[in-house]
């Protein structure tokens, strides 16, 4: 298979753009290359996951952009970074790391991208709409954009976003194409309730992204969900324990109004069966503790608590009105964080523990004040990669138990 | 560098995601591995704590497994390995996985340092092996397994 250019992307290539557009359009092509794209489309946006510090590698590829004077074609916003840059003195680091990650978030701005530094772009100003060619980076984002939303993209990776920014193309392959859109494995859904928790979103995500591996999964049955806050849980989830970019869930997605047109009027490959037994299973393996064990702190937010989030999360706070002094992280977006100030909503609740972190995430960077304890959390994807990343023990729960269990000062779940 | 090829070795044939020779030890997971939140650029040490692989190292090896997984930060993290020689000297993946090229691709782009990735048929390799990634004359992968003898 050949990649074909078309003159515009030549011109790029050879440098008659500057320097950095045909450094990103080089590695667009090798990367075209490498996937088998037979060449390469117009995209209207770009999120850009590569502001969070993963060593000196991302900062050169940056910089080298920024010395060739380039500038994104496109609308970009950026995912978090490994700064909270509203809230100076939150994030702890050695000062031979936060030099260059500080950097990293600004030398991401000088090439025009937005400072939006979070990971629900959906969520802000820049949402795409159905249909739209994007290049996104950040995997909760990504499926959330494609399974939700309806516009396309794929798993782009650090480096390819900011090129395919940077050129404002992407490679026509995959998921910008419609007939790679169609499901391949169906989840069918042996639940019953009327007011599904959060927690079963994280349950079903959790299995469909173990077991699809790279084939797209249609999930029928699924309880309709309160709001799309739920089905960020389940596709953050998903993208966590598997490879998901897009999941279909009949009459509830916009390219899955029935089973036919998710599967594209073929058949699946494969039906699995998910009961509730089967749910629980996979929350039980995200806690590490059992009920009444001492509590550190509870970290929510991830991927970044939208408003509505935050107007289910305030009640619960005056209600139970922590007052033992355990920290309650909530990971947000700038503007979402904004707005609330403006609202006057966050008065009086650093009282209850609460501490807002914008621009970056509790468990990518130095955040927590303890490690040693155990840190509650709703979100599935906190739960699974928080002990490797730094260290800590985890307890699954919903936002209503994390908020009690603050409260408690231990671990405390299930009904009332 | 390397010891010459068995006689019984058969030699497997791939595609390039990203071309380039390798020797090494052969790191085989069933399960697939996140390079983000999975191992630590610094040491190449395995750090996921719900992969079978926890504690191992991937520095130098060949690591196999049936394709790559999770968050899109992988790109950077296996970037930053190539840089340090914390990496894998060549990955071998069932199915193509475009964020660890990515990483692959810019680590070569910035530091003209090179690890193949290639898509092939893994079965029967087990860890421990010793295996050697060349290009064959028309260009595809060839994956020459040497078994102690």
């Amino acid at each position: 298979m050949t990649l074909e250019l078309m003159a515009r992307d030549r011109s790029m290539l050879d440098g008659e753009q500057g320097p950095s557009a045909a450094a990103a359009m080089k590695i667009l092509v090798a990367f075209s290359n490498a996937i088998g794209a037979c060449g390469l489309l117009d995209i209207s946006g770009a999120h850009i996951d590569g502001c969070l510090y993963h060593g000196k590698a991302g900062l050169d590829f940056v910089e080298r952009l920024v010395e060739g004077g380039g500038r994104v074609q496109v609308p970009t916003t950026l995912n978090v970074g490994s700064f909270d840059l509203i809230h100076p003195g939150m994030v702890k680091m050695p000062a031979a790391e936060e030099v260059p990650a500080r950097r990293l978030m600004k030398a991401h701005l000088e090439l025009g991208c937005q400072a939006t530094f979070t990971c629900a772009p959906y969520q802000t100003r820049f949402r795409p709409e159905f249909g739209q060619q994007i290049a996104w980076g950040e995997s909760n984002a990504i499926v959330f954009a494609n399974s939700v939303i309806g516009a396309r993209t794929n798993r782009y990776g650090d480096f390819i976003d900011l090129c395919c920014a940077m050129t404002g193309r992407a490679p026509a392959w995959g998921l910008h194409l419609s007939e790679n859109r169609r499901g391949r494995i169906l989840f069918e859904l042996d639940i019953v309730e009327a007011e599904p928790s959060d927690s079963l979103f994280v349950g079903v995500g959790l299995i469909v992204g173990q077991v699809s591996g790279d084939r797209i999964p249609v999930i029928a049955g699924l309880p309709r969900p309160r709001d799309e806050d739920q089905l960020k849980a389940l596709g953050a989830a998903a993208a966590t324990t598997g490879a998901v970019a897009l999941f279909h869930a009949v009459g509830i997605t916009p390219e899955a109004n029935m089973l036919d047109e998710a599967f594209h009027g073929h058949a699946p490959d494969e039906t699995i069966r998910i009961t509730r037994a089967d749910i629980d299973h996979a929350l039980s393996r995200l806690s590490g503790v059992a009920d009444g064990a001492p509590l550190a702190a509870v970290s929510l937010g991830t991927p970044h608590f939208s408003h509505e989030e935050w107007t289910r999360l305030l009640p619960m706070l005056r209600e139970a009105a922590p007052g033992k002094g355990i920290p309650i992280y909530v990971n947000t977006g700038r503007a979402t964080l904004t707005r609330l100030q403006e609202e006057g909503a966050l008065a009086g609740m650093e009282a209850f523990g609460l501490i807002p972190v914008a621009d970056t995430c509790t468990y990518v960077t130095s955040i927590l004040e303890r490690l040693d304890g155990v840190v509650m959390t709703n979100s599935g994807k906190w739960a699974h990669y928080a002990p490797g990343n730094i260290g800590v023990t985890v307890a699954f729960a919903e936002m209503k138990d994390c908020i009690r269990s603050a409260a408690a000062g231990h671990v405390v779940r299930g009904a009332s | 560098m390397t010891q010459p090829v068995a006689k019984d070795a058969a030699d497997r044939l791939g595609t390039f995601q990203l071309a380039g020779e390798a020797d090494g030890p052969a790191l085989v997971f069933s399960q697939p591995l996140s390079f983000w939140g999975g191992i630590d650029a610094e040491t190449g040490e395995i750090i996921d704590h719900s992969h079978p692989g926890l504690g191992q190292n991937v520095a130098g090896r060949i690591l196999v497994m049936p394709s790559g997984r999770g968050s899109s930060s992988s790109s950077s993290v296996l970037a930053e390995a190539i840089r340090r020689g914390t990496a894998p000297a060549g990955i071998l993946l069932e199915r193509p996985d475009p964020i660890l090229a990515v990483g692959a691709i810019v680590a070569e782009f910035l530091y003209g340092k090179s690890m193949p990735l290639v898509v092939c048929d893994s079965g029967g390799i087990v860890s421990g092996d010793r295996l050697a990634i060349r290009t064959g004359t028309d260009g595809q992968a060839v994956i020459r397994a040497k078994t102690e003898s």
